[in-house]
């Protein structure tokens, strides 16, 4: 069991990068390293070893500026198992409503000794600024509608755990894609790693020119669905509708929902994912969410040991780069 | 007064198609033409390898006083105009309270007075507390000096409203200055809709938010015959739209800022909110469009659209902060920049839409260097390379994206009304 536990260290090596803010800003590289590095968790889970401790002794921050509750979990318990303290700050009754800017806020966390800093917010850009001002090690947790990386990373993480590659693959997107985080980080990592990337949705939910990130444009899900390998359906935010993107969400169902008559269109391993929370019955119907092609459930157990691989990355730059033997 | 010699400069005035070496002799705060370098005077002042032109006139500017002044002050204000080589400037109404009474519009000239730094002129408000809904006292804000109209960072969204005050400027010969920018199009948006806006998660603000109103008003103006000054263009199709209303005899002029000729929505990219701004930062096809506008005549006019914010009140993130950068005194490098140095026009045509341009919209006997005129004088050291440093601006705010860039030209000294205001610090 300890030699299990002393896990394999050349998987990380070549990783230098301080802070994870975007997919757009990975190499291939680093996505390969994050994924593998992952997996290496995976495996250490499956044996048992779920209780990891290179992070004893320090202190991760998860700052939410915005309400979550999926990914706040995840992230605190990925610093848990391996073995961070973990401080946990919610907008609601907070020093925010004082007036104390988000900067400063952020800075008086800082100084309680943290090291890393796992932030929400609904402003695009939040993590970039934090980086700029903070000394701590950023991990993006989602940031307005510009990137949500280790969704993505997680979405990812399970297609190659599926299909065992990412290369030649297509995978679809769908739904709203202008007000998804999710989309844009997912098109940087997939595109990054090979695979053919199909935004699918109703045209007011396609931001412009997003054909120049090498995306293929659709209007129809049963046009794509036959040359899809992976779908990821989007869930649609109703709060947005007072927007008038689409007339209604029995119509947005009855032109992107997946449901039965769908899967039978559908290439026979199709892999659906779904980042949610699903709305039953809108982006999926209640016998496809929970039948054999949808592995929604995994890619919340694979959220974890994204989580975990993506802090304990950040956690070898900072000592590399104090001077602290890994 | 004393009179002043101003030696060896190249004297360029757009107003009398004059750009030659001389000698310029300013006497009782008037001009009096041009003279031997022999003349005597109370102060000579060498020129020499120095552009001598009237002083630059501000369209729109925001000097905050009263109510904010925290981001500037009449005083600052000024002096920030007077550092970028602006002997007289239009003052925004945006004030607390709006300037949209004759004794508010008295306010800002009593101040300006006191500051004795440029020349100011009132814009009164269109609509009482700039809501769009009812007209202001414009009457009266004429009594109060008011040179023209408009409603500042508030676009007229009523077209009813706009016919009004188009109609009813027109007794009194004042043009109406609106920001074209539908307020549909433009709700919650952070930047120009494009690649960088998908790119980026911000949301986009079309060009067609300011073209429909570009076109709305250019419309309003045929049928009322009143005259509109379309504010900060910045779209390609806008440039279109008002070339072919000056062709049809329609009164409308238009402005446009320096940032908006040399900054693209790319900018963007660092979420630097010194980089936001209304009409948003557009793509180079935009800026193309602008500078041809300005090449043949369609644009007549660039402004500053000088819009402080104090440090304290900005917030470092992107959605939460104000739109509008300071602008007075970058005016002249920026426009060196991306106008002069590519060789998109000459200095007789840049000073044209800093001076006889602007002064022809507000109705000003401004921006000329003409016998008998105000000695309204300013001074370019057009080769000089600096640092724009913090401690270097007169503006109480530092909101520009141009901060700690290196810039090239500025202004050497400023005369108002025959008098030395300003002489460039090294």
């Amino acid at each position: 069991m300890n030699i299990d536990h002393e896990y394999r260290t050349d998987i990380s090596s070549g990783w230098n990068r301080k802070h994870i803010l975007g997919l757009q800003d990975l190499s291939r590289d680093e996505l390969n390293i994050i994924l593998n590095q992952a997996a290496e968790f995976k495996r250490l889970a499956a044996i048992g070893e779920t209780k990891l401790t290179p992070l004893a002794g320090t202190v991760v921050a998860n700052l939410f500026f915005e309400p979550s509750t999926r990914t706040r979990i995840s992230f605190g318990l990925a610093a848990k198992r391996l073995s961070a303290d973990t401080v946990d700050f919610s907008a609601s009754g907070s020093s925010l409503s004082k007036g104390e800017s988000f900067i400063d806020t952020a800075k008086t966390i800082e100084a309680m000794g943290v090291s890393y800093v796992v932030v929400r917010h609904k402003t695009p850009g939040a993590p970039q600024l934090l980086a700029q001002h903070l000394d701590a090690n950023i991990l993006n947790a989602g940031d307005g509608t510009h990137e949500h990386p280790t969704q993505a990373l997680l979405d990812i993480f399970t297609i190659r755990e599926h299909f065992g590659k990412i290369e030649g693959l297509t995978v679809t997107l769908v739904g709203d894609i202008l007000h998804s985080r999710v989309a844009r980080s997912n098109i940087w990592g997939l595109k990054k790693l090979g695979a053919h990337v199909i935004v699918c949705g109703p045209t007011t939910l396609i931001p412009s020119e997003i054909e120049q990130l090498g995306v293929e444009v659709s209007n129809s899900l049963d046009d794509v669905l036959p040359r899809t390998d992976c779908l990821n359906l989007l869930r649609i935010q109703f709060e947005r509708q007072r927007g008038h993107y689409f007339p209604s969400i029995r119509e947005y169902a009855h032109l992107f929902g997946m449901n039965k008559q769908r899967i039978n269109k559908a290439k026979e391993n199709v892999l659906i994912l779904a980042p949610g929370p699903i709305n039953r019955g809108v982006e999926i119907t209640p016998d496809v969410a929970d039948g054999p092609h949808s592995i929604i459930l995994g890619q919340v157990s694979n959220g974890l040991i994204i989580r975990m691989a993506c802090l304990y990355l950040l956690h070898l730059q900072r000592t590399a780069s104090l001077g602290i033997p890994g | 007064m004393k009179s002043i010699l101003i030696k060896n400069g190249r004297i360029i005035d757009p107003s009398q198609n004059l750009d030659q070496l001389g000698n310029l002799f300013i006497e009782n705060g008037k001009v009096s033409g041009l003279c031997d370098a022999t003349v005597t005077a109370d102060e000579i002042i060498d020129a020499t390898g120095l552009i001598v032109c009237p002083g630059f006139i501000d369209l729109h500017v925001s000097l905050c006083e009263p109510g904010f002044e925290e981001d500037e002050t009449i005083e600052s204000g000024t002096a920030a105009a007077l550092a970028g080589g602006v002997t007289s400037l239009g003052c925004l109404p945006n004030t607390s309270p709006v300037v949209d009474d004759r004794s508010s519009a008295e306010f800002i000239l009593l101040q300006a007075e006191r500051a004795a730094n440029c020349h100011v002129y009132p814009l009164g408000a269109i609509t009482k507390n700039q809501e769009g809904k009812e007209l202001a006292e414009i009457g009266q804000l004429v009594a109060g000096k008011a040179v023209g109209f408009t409603d500042a960072d508030r676009p007229i969204d009523d077209a009813q409203i706009m016919r009004c005050a188009l109609e009813y400027t027109r007794m009194f010969d004042r043009p109406i200055l609106n920001r074209p920018q539908v307020a549909e199009l433009t709700d919650k948006g952070q930047m120009h809709e494009g690649f960088y806006s998908t790119v980026l998660g911000l949301k986009g603000i079309p060009a067609a938010a300011e073209e429909i109103m570009v076109n709305r008003d250019i419309a309003l103006a045929e049928l009322t015959r009143g005259r509109i000054h379309l504010m900060c263009i910045s779209t390609q199709n806008s440039v279109s739209q008002i070339r072919r209303a000056k062709t049809a005899g329609i009164h409308v002029t238009a402005d446009v800022t320096p940032h908006h000729l040399t900054l693209t929505d790319q900018m963007l990219e660092t979420y630097d909110p010194n980089f936001k701004v209304l009409p948003p930062l557009r793509t180079q096809e935009h800026i193309d469009a602008l500078i041809e506008g300005l090449k043949d005549g369609t644009i007549d006019a660039i402004c500053s659209d000088h819009t402080p914010h104090a440090a304290e009140k900005k917030t470092d993130e992107i959605l939460g902060a104000d739109f509008g950068i300071i602008g007075l005194e970058t005016l002249l490098p920026v426009c060196l920049q991306s106008l002069i140095t590519p060789g998109h026009l000459t200095w007789s045509e840049l000073i044209s839409k800093l001076t006889t341009g602007p002064a022809k919209i507000l109705g000003l006997a401004k921006g000329t260097l003409a016998d008998g005129a105000d000695a309204d004088v300013t001074l370019i050291n057009p080769d000089i390379r600096y640092i724009l440093e913090p401690s270097r601006l007169k503006s109480s705010s530092h909101n520009t994206p141009f901060l700690g860039k290196e810039l090239q030209g500025r202004a050497e000294l400023v005369i108002v009304s025959g008098e030395i205001r300003f002489r460039a610090e090294n």
